[in-house]
């Protein structure tokens, strides 16, 4: 089975920390990561290699520091790795993004595409269903679990709100995946030492069959108007109490308020 | 003839044969006071895929739909993605809307993606807030990013239509005093749909379980009460709420996933939320912050989550609880 | 240090801190106070590729170098001691004499399973009445033409007990005393072998420190490890080796110490503000990190001279009684930071400040290293 797994570099979002003073966001230092729900469809891509065999190829569009994120992918195990990287591309949004991914996924032959459900900087879930939506395969979101893949025929489980779904779907086709779907594994000393300098494949804007319209901040149907901190609502006094006198201010401010119990 | 040309908004009504998900109530009634808004007041049109009855019509009407579109096929009782795909994008063909809203529930999540990408047009995720953009009257949706860190407002200026996923529970579902039932027409799709995707089986989830989104009070627990969480459970039980729990508390393995509050939890708004030794990190705080009574207690005088709480008490959590468990029994 | 990490050295920091942050840290203290043998760990440390570290490809290993081990056991040691040791006695104590000196056929059969951590390995040299006095052991081994017959005990044996393979110390020739010692491969399932009673110890108490007896153990003539009667000059080798990683357990220990009292003393407030604004506190802390970081300076220097192949016995004998110093001073003055809250087992300062001493003693006491230390010196002079 033939993987391509799409990864995404994003800042440690629960590093982020907030300028009590400004309330401005403190960027500064924070440590990039692999996208958490990433790691876990290369996890996934890496299983179900262990046991359908195959050949594992992950995709990244970002700045060239993302190389050492794919690094890591290799001293994860995976056999090859592909950065999207050019200035054109920056400030893409998810459809934009899509377009450039997919164009790209498009140079190969791939049985399953793996995504995350999404990147914890964005929180959108967009980018997976969009590359399927663009090279025309079915998709599947929030899979919970790979039960199956036999004669082309892949069996996942879905995980909606209230209810779990068996689900058949033909390959190729792409899934995004929960992080139930797999615990991520450790890099690997061997890995690490044999594999982490491996060649990367670098890809720009010309290598790929888009128009410049496309791609980037004018090729993006959304525009970013603006972006704010959530100024701190109004301080309320606080008060130091001893754990009795705690309690009953507790019960009677419920009470004060209409009374729950 | 088509009832509007480019002239409305439309909102996907999201049923499981025949029962209607709550968001999509939540977002026709916003969507009513949004066009109410306009200058030209656009109208509410709901989409609908399946069988359709009067009783249908007129809740939709009573939530804030002008008109419903129909396209009553069989094969569409059950959502599939690349069906729905398919039907909901010939229908923006068909109508030219100025905006469609379809809620962020998992289905809406996958589903919008894939329908802009084939219409090509921009799609805001997980939104929280929408308004107009001023003169333009573009819809300007918020939406939080960076872990809640961040808000981003987002318009998409030049693709129609401009389309938003809008977080579950955020707005409320109310119904119009009506004169009139909506009006309501059938939107003909008569090619053959197939889709490669097929469903196996469908197990219902444990409705036992809990379930905090649609709790009415919840006492939260966090790092500094997880050594005593059975008293936890016994204050929440008192008030007849529910307990949820930090993020820090499922990572540790020590609460299970449907409980945990905030970004990468669930959203709540109960009455009452009482947060026990949670220090608030706004990944937590994104996700409460819209309850309508907070009570927060900590040790730490400086914790954020005294920023967004209405009674805040600095103290020892679990000497709190257990005075609290004393007096409720007394 | 991070100026003089290769891309390599940074993933095996990078992907144990992981390691330690999900597994090794949250199970620290629970070992210690059940004084449990973390089997699950040593599992997960074996998944990783952690036992093949500082060894060839070609052998099995995993074709880091001994400055990624002093990472891997430094990093370990932070959260917890116990973890760090058990690391280091497989590594440098069993796996790297039979990677210096065993045979083909002890690498195969021996060697490659270490590496892979489908054997854990354990060296038996201390005796009851053998010290730092290594050579008055009284552990023989009899030639019975095609075999050896070992008999007598070690003590203090780490990883004993949990141990699939030991390295032996015992006398072919008595009479020669130190010159008449040799190294024996001991499989655990070996007749006539067995542990004896568990150490209850001041601290490392997840690690398993153990009596070994040996009764009458035939081991075959293949199992004998380098020249016969040369044990004495392996034995100083494989010291010197086990000392970088023990200097790296100490720095890692005082790393941990500083990070727990820089978040404590942040939070803890007494009149009225954080006692992180307290100059007693500040000057404290640097002079803690100053300390740390010569520790530091002086294992790297240990690791990288024997990566280089250069003589380093000095190097490491100094890396590990300072280390071992730095962690006994740091982990008290640190407690000290924390007040009485240091000194219960609420938090884990207390336990650090157990674990520190044992860096004194192990793998040549801070005497021994002294005369290590000065007997180079007196010899090559200062460097």
């Amino acid at each position: 089975m033939n993987i391509a797994v799409l990864v995404k570099q994003v800042p440690d979002t629960t590093e982020i920390k907030i300028d009590k003073e400004t309330g401005a966001l403190i960027r500064k230092g924070i440590p990039t990561i692999t996208n958490p729900d990433d790691l876990t469809g290369v996890e996934l891509a890496l299983q179900l290699k262990e046991t359908y065999g195959g050949n594992i190829h992950a995709f990244t569009m970002g700045p060239s520091s993302a190389k050492n994120m794919l690094r890591e992918l290799y001293a994860r195990g995976i056999d090859e790795a592909t950065l999207l990287s050019d200035k054109a591309f920056a400030g893409s949004d998810t459809w934009a993004t899509s377009h450039i991914l997919a164009s790209a996924l498009k140079k190969h032959a791939f049985d399953l595409v793996i995504a995350g459900r999404q990147a914890i900087d964005g929180d959108t879930a967009q980018v997976g269903p969009q590359v399927a939506e663009f090279l025309k395969i079915p998709h599947v979101s929030y899979v919970d679990r790979v039960i199956d893949y036999n004669d082309g025929m892949l069996k996942v489980k879905k995980n909606e709100e209230h209810r779990m779904l068996t689900l058949n779907l033909p390959t190729p086709a792409l899934i995004t995946v929960l992080d139930e779907a797999a615990k991520p594994r450790y890099m690997n000393m061997f890995d690490i030492f044999r594999r982490s300098h491996l060649p990367l494949n670098q890809l720009t804007c010309d290598d790929l069959d888009v128009s410049l319209a496309d791609i980037g901040i004018k090729g993006s149907p959304t525009k970013v108007k603006k972006t704010f901190n959530k100024s701190a609502t109004q301080k309320q006094p606080k008060q130091t109490l001893n754990p009795e006198q705690a309690a009953r201010t507790i019960l009677d401010f419920i009470e004060a308020k209409g009374g729950q119990s | 003839m088509k009832y509007t040309d480019g002239n409305n908004c439309f909102v996907y009504i999201d049923h499981d044969e025949g029962t209607i998900n709550q968001v999509s109530l939540e977002l026709l009634t916003e969507a009513k006071h949004l066009m109410k808004r306009l200058k030209a007041p656009e109208k509410v049109v709901a989409i609908w895929l399946g069988t359709f009855t009067d009783d249908i019509l007129k809740m939709l009407g009573d939530y804030g739909a002008d008109h419903i579109i129909t396209c009553e096929r069989e094969d569409l009782n059950q959502y599939d993605v690349m069906k729905h795909t398919t039907v909901i994008s010939e229908m923006i063909d068909a109508y030219h809307p100025q905006s469609m809203l379809i809620g962020g529930t998992v289905k809406g999540r996958e589903l919008a993606p894939r329908i802009s990408a084939r219409v090509h047009t921009g799609l805001t995720a997980d939104a929280t807030q929408i308004d107009l953009d001023g003169e333009t009257h573009h819809l300007a949706i918020t939406r939080p990013a960076f872990g809640g860190n961040l808000y981003a407002t987002i318009i998409t200026p030049d693709h129609f239509p401009q389309m938003a996923t809008i977080r579950p529970g955020v707005f409320e579902a109310k119904t119009f005093g009506h004169t009139s039932l909506p009006t309501q027409e059938t939107f003909q799709y008569d090619k053959a749909l197939h889709s490669p995707i097929e469903v196996m089986a469908i197990e219902e989830k444990d409705t036992k379980r809990t379930n905090i989104a649609d709790a009415k009070l919840i006492v939260s627990a966090g790092r500094g009460v997880k050594n005593c969480l059975n008293l936890v459970s016994d204050v929440a039980a008192h008030l007849n709420g529910e307990v949820a729990s930090s993020r820090a508390l499922v990572d540790g393995g020590i609460m299970s996933k449907n409980h945990q509050v905030g970004q990468t939890g669930h959203t709540v708004r109960p009455s009452l939320y009482i947060a026990c030794g949670i220090s608030g990190a706004v990944q937590h705080t994104a996700g409460m912050d819209k309850s309508d009574t907070i009570i927060a207690i900590n040790t730490d005088e400086n914790a954020p989550i005294f920023d967004v709480a209405d009674l805040g008490i600095v103290g020892d959590a679990q000497a709190i609880l257990k005075q609290l468990q004393k007096q409720l029994d007394a | 240090m991070e100026h003089i990490l290769s891309d390599q050295h940074r993933l095996v920091k990078k992907t144990v801190q992981q390691f330690v942050k999900d597994t090794v840290k949250p199970r620290a203290k629970s070992i210690d106070e059940s004084e449990t043998f973390p089997h699950d760990t040593v599992e997960s440390m074996r998944e990783m590729g952690l036992f093949a570290l500082p060894f060839e490809e070609i052998e099995g290993g995993a074709g880091g170098d001994t400055l990624s081990y002093a990472i891997a056991v430094m990093e370990l040691s932070k959260a917890c001691a116990t973890t760090g040791v058990i690391l280091s006695a497989h590594v440098s104590l069993c796996a790297a004499p039979i990677s210096m000196w065993g045979t083909s056929y002890q690498k195969e059969t021996f060697l490659r399973p270490l590496l892979s951590g489908e054997s854990l390995g354990a060296f038996g040299l201390t005796e009851p009445n053998a010290g730092t006095d290594a050579g008055a052991q009284k552990t023989v081994a009899i030639d019975k033409g095609d075999s050896y017959q070992i008999s007598g005990s070690k003590i203090f044996i780490t990883n004993a007990g949990v141990a699939d393979l030991y390295i032996i110390s015992a006398l072919t020739e008595p009479e020669k005393k130190h010159k008449g010692i040799s190294l024996f491969i001991v499989e655990a399932d070996r007749k006539g072998f067995s542990v004896g009673k568990k150490e209850m110890k001041l601290g490392i108490r997840g690690s398993s420190t153990r009596e070994l007896i040996l009764d009458k153990v035939n081991v075959p003539k293949e199992n004998l490890l380098g020249k016969e009667n040369k044990g004495f000059g392996m034995i100083m080798q494989i010291l010197s080796g086990g000392r970088i990683g023990i200097a790296a357990q100490a720095v890692g220990i005082c790393e941990g110490a500083i990070e727990e009292a820089l978040e404590y003393t942040k939070e803890r407030t007494q009149f009225g503000r954080p006692i992180s604004s307290f100059q007693n506190t500040q000057f404290t802390l640097a002079d803690l990190e100053t300390k740390k970081e010569a520790a530091k300076g002086l294992l790297i220097k240990a690791a990288l001279y024997k990566d280089q192949g250069r003589p380093y016995t000095k190097e490491a004998a100094m890396a590990k009684l300072y280390g071992a110093q730095c962690a006994t001073e740091i982990t008290q003055k640190a407690l000290q930071l924390f007040g009485g809250y240091g000194y219960t087992r609420e938090y884990d300062i207390e336990r650090m400040m157990r674990d520190a001493k044992i860096t004194e003693i192990y793998e040549g006491t801070n005497e021994a290293q002294k005369m290590v230390i000065a007997g180079s010196l007196l010899k090559e002079g200062t460097s």
